[in-house]
């Protein structure tokens, strides 16, 4: 290859002439960009090796979610009994509070969740509960609250004494009757 | 009075708190610090480009701090990363996530790296230490600054602003989208929120730069450009008028139209908002600061009361952008949708989201833009005088 003198103006000429030179000699000049390029490429090339490691195998299974998720879930253990099964033990509650006002309410909404009391009774003994803690849970007055649903201001109404001193809390209306 | 008429449960606590006002207040200034700087690129407006460089450094300065804001917010930051890996495409935000990263990558970082590449590989040769590690790093290897390297950049950068501007109006219209999207709130719900974040996002990172430019100059030692601070000044001032003109438009639309919520806003306006949006965003973040800039416009004023006048201004925008942030995301959350209660906003201090940490996460992007500047040095000094020993570098030709 001639190396000619630069000419202005001729620079068609030039490179017709010396086209390999000169399209070498842009690449050379560019090829820092390729560099970045590069650089881009294996920041992409790594975010789907990372992506394709992270991701677990069973997600969008079902939905966009982990498939095997179900699965684990099913798998934990029954923490609550049904009332069916309360009362099959405790007859004399549900014959009182099905008269009642609570009679819609779970036995197990109260007492917590207490599958393993219902397997082995002998051993696994259900807490105690505190009323003034329980019932404001359900019946402290909101204005967000349907307008028919009892509620009280706890303050105003029972002054920091247990619910249960005056309301039997399997029968709440007072002098509903009802021992439990 | 925390609760005041009615309120349904969940709205009593507000979900969103101040670090969801600095998310969009720093974003905003990375999209106006970005348009600011393709003025003099794109638009060739030579007088700002004392700032150019400048810009954006800033703008990257504050990308970096901008999702830290969200990251706290979450219960679980290690796990906003899983964004990544699987978007759902009807969330907004996880698509914000890739907004965000194309900006960050493939614009700004991208410009950065072209327009300094010729200072890089100087400094590569000149620099000791470990310096001269992360200079050779960046230099990906390529010491060719020949002139016809050179051209190539300033093409390929020229092509980067270009698509760095509608980038930047996604960035920030983004924004405004994730808010101006939520049909549930009718504080937010409005097809021109974007709009206003965007214009809004311009005047506050004009300002910034501004100010930027002007407390550097002074640190420096060295004179302002006065015909620069006029003419971003100026930007500043129409930046401004569209995007007042704009929030007029919106609250005159809001007016007339007076839907079912417009009691209950236009009452939250004048009670829990007064001060922060009537007095601190309309008066004193927007009526005093286009009236100083006016002036500036209008009078012929000596250069000393020009630039007082420009601080005091560009500071007073901040604020108001800032008031503004805090209207739209605090104040979207006070009122009920039954629009027959209002809620309070009440700021922690040592808390994850609390003040504390609001004032670290404002601060944050100075050091880092310091740490930036002091590697970048976007002096004009520095771009026309090579350092001795810097000449072999002219390779290629
Ligand atoms: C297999 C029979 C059985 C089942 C099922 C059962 N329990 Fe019991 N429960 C017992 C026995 C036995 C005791 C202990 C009796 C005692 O100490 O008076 C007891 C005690 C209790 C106590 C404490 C009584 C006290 O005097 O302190 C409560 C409360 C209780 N059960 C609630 C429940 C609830 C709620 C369920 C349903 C989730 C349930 N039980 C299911 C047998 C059962
Ligand atoms: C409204 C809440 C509530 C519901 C519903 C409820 N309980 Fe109770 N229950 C209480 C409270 C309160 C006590 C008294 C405090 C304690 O013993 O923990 C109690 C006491 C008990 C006791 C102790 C013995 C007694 O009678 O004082 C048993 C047994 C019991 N409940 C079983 C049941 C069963 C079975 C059901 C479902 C059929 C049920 N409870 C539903 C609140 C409730
Ligand atoms: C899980 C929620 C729940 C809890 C806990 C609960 N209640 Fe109730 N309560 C109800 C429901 C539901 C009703 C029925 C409301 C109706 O009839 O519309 C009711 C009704 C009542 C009523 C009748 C009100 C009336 O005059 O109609 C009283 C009194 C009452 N509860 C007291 C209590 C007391 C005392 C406790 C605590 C021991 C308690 N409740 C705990 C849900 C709850
Ligand atoms: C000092 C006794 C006393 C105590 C303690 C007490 N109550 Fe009552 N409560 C009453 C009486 C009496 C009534 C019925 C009078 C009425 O209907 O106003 C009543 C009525 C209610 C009612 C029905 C209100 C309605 O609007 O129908 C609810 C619900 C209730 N109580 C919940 C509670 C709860 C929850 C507690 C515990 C925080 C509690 N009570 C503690 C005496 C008491």
């Amino acid at each position: 290859m001639t190396i000619e003198p630069a000419q202005e103006g001729s620079g068609r000429v030039e490179d017709r002439a010396d086209g390999d030179g000169a399209a070498m000699n842009r690449f050379k000049d560019a090829e820092h960009l390729f560099r970045v390029a590069l650089v881009f490429a294996a920041g992409a090339l790594a975010f789907v090796v990372v992506r394709a490691i992270l991701v677990p195998k069973s997600f969008g299974e079902y939905g966009h979610y982990r498939g095997t998720a179900i699965a684990e879930i099913a798998a934990q253990p029954v923490v609550f009994a049904g009332h069916e099964s309360c009362e099959t033990c405790h007859p004399e509650v549900p014959a009182v509070k099905n008269k009642g006002k609570h009679a819609k309410v779970n036995c197990e909404a109260c007492h917590g969740a207490l599958a393993k009391h219902a397997e082995d009774p002998g051993t696994v003994e259900p807490a105690k509960l505190e009323t003034a803690v329980l019932c404001v849970k359900c019946h402290s007055k909101n204005g967000a609250k349907p307008e028919g649903f009892p509620q009280v201001d706890a303050k105003e109404h029972s002054a920091g004494l247990a619910c249960d001193t005056c309301h039997k809390p399997h029968s709440p209306v007072i002098g509903a009757g009802g021992k439990p | 009075m925390p609760v005041q008429g009615y309120m349904y449960p969940n709205e009593v606590e507000l979900a969103w708190s101040i670090l969801i006002v600095l998310y969009p207040f720093l974003t905003g200034l990375v999209a106006g610090a970005f348009i600011l700087a393709s003025l003099e690129r794109v638009f060739r407006v030579e007088a700002v480009k004392p700032t150019y460089r400048l810009a954006l450094l800033t703008a990257l300065a504050f990308l970096l701090v901008a999702p830290l804001p969200l990251q706290l917010h979450l219960g679980h930051p290690e796990r906003s990363f899983e964004m990544y890996l699987t978007p759902h495409r009807s969330s907004a935000m996880a698509m914000f996530g890739f907004v965000y990263l194309w900006y960050l990558m493939a614009v700004l970082v991208l410009e950065i790296w072209l327009d300094y590449r010729r200072d890089i590989v100087r400094l590569s040769q000149s620099a000791k230490g470990i310096p001269r590690l992360i200079y050779r790093a960046l230099t990906l290897g390529s010491t060719n600054i020949s002139e016809n390297a050179l051209r190539i950049d300033e093409r390929a950068s020229y092509i980067i602003t270009v698509i760095g501007i509608p980038s930047a109006f996604l960035l920030h219209g983004y924004v405004g989208f994730i808010f101006g999207s939520v049909k549930a709130n009718p504080w937010w719900s409005s097809p021109t929120m974007p709009v206003v974040f965007l214009f809004s996002a311009m005047v506050s990172g004009i300002a910034a730069v501004l100010l930027l430019y002007m407390f550097t100059s002074r640190v420096r030692g060295q004179a302002v450009d006065m015909n620069c601070v006029d003419t971003i000044a100026r930007y500043l001032f129409y930046a401004f008028l569209i995007d007042f003109g704009l929030e007029m438009l919106d609250l005159v639309h809001r007016i007339y139209e007076a839907d079912e919520s417009f009691r209950s806003l236009d009452f939250m306006v004048h009670t829990r908002l007064y001060l922060s949006q009537v007095v601190i965003q309309i008066y004193i973040g927007t009526l005093v600061p286009i009236g100083l800039l006016a002036l500036t416009q209008l009078l012929r004023l000596a250069e000393k009361v020009r630039k007082r006048i420009y601080a005091v201004a560009g500071a007073l925008t901040l604020v108001g952008i800032f008031a503004m942030r805090w209207n739209v995301v605090i104040g979207g959350q006070l009122f009920s949708k039954s629009f027959l209660g209002y809620t309070t906003y009440k700021v922690g201090f040592i808390t994850r989201e609390g003040l504390l940490t609001a004032s670290v996460l404002t601060l944050l992007p100075f050091p880092i833009l310091w740490a930036l500047v002091k590697l970048l040095p976007p002096w004009a000094e520095h771009e026309f005088m090579p350092e001795a020993g810097a000449a072999p570098a002219q390779g290629g030709d």
